[in-house]
């Protein structure tokens, strides 16, 4: 089953993503746990896309996509026009250095990869494709 | 989206944080923290009871102060985190930075 949602680029409609796909995966049986960690990952996704990529023009927008494929997980397909952050070759600051220099941020996308099994990025249909999937118990 | 209490008990200031924390409201816990701790308090506790959320723009700004608390020679204690908020220090080992307890009072025998 497919699911889409349009998302104007501004950082208050972080909470709209969160809720989008809590209510769907909410549709199926998941532990909770992993339902919070997948709304979590998706949530730095898009804040980073927001904030870095639009500037948070709100007159730009992106499409969030999820796929749940019952006893396989689920994928998440960020479609935008724009380019994407290569989150494949970013190499992120250890804690320890994040502490020492006192920066507030670099740890979203370490959470991104420790919580997602997979993540590629690709071209479709002449748009940019962040495709980030979670092997996880689905019913 | 978030709102943050300040009480000042027996020597010991506590921030109350409700709601949920993102890359929009993290800028409130930010400020809170950074008056806390520039107003010279040595004991701080960081209620998180009624935190529904965080990502890491709010767990960013706890370890942002991690080396101002220490050279103050102040202690910060996070307590009431629930089992999924948990889970997120846990997957980034925030555990092992820093201090946490499951309750307000808990953490206040230790600030003792």
């Amino acid at each position: 089953m497919k699911y889409s949602q349009e998302i104007a680029c501004s950082k208050d409609n972080l909470r709209l993503v969160r809720d989008f796909i809590k209510e769907t995966l909410n549709q199926y049986v998941i532990a909770e746990k992993e339902v919070h960690s997948m709304v979590l990952a998706m949530d730095e996704m898009c804040a980073n896309l927001i904030i870095h990529t639009h500037h948070c023009n709100i007159d730009d927008s992106f499409e969030i996509q999820i796929i749940v494929t019952e006893n396989e997980g689920v994928t998440f397909k960020i479609i935008d026009e724009h380019e994407m952050f290569d989150l494949l070759n970013y190499e992120a600051p250890s804690l320890d250095e994040l502490v020492k220099t006192q920066r507030k941020g670099g740890i979203g996308l370490i959470l991104v990869k420790k919580i997602m099994d997979n993540i590629t990025i690709r071209t479709e249909n002449g748009k940019n494709c962040c495709c980030l999937f979670k092997k996880v118990k689905v019913q | 989206m978030v709102d943050i209490q300040k009480i000042n008990q027996n020597g010991i200031t506590i921030v109350v944080v409700i709601g949920e924390v993102d890359a929009s409201s993290s800028i409130d816990l930010d400020s809170a923290m950074n008056e806390t701790i520039a107003s010279g308090a040595l004991k701080i506790i960081v209620d998180c009871e009624n935190l529904d959320y965080i990502s890491s723009a709010g767990l960013g700004v706890f370890m942002s102060y991690i080396e101002e608390i220490k050279a103050n020679n102040a202690k910060m204690i996070i307590t009431g985190l629930n089992e999924k908020v948990f889970n997120v220090f846990k997957i980034l080992g925030l555990d092992q930075l820093l201090e946490t307890a499951d309750t307000r009072d808990q953490a206040i025998e230790l600030l003792k």
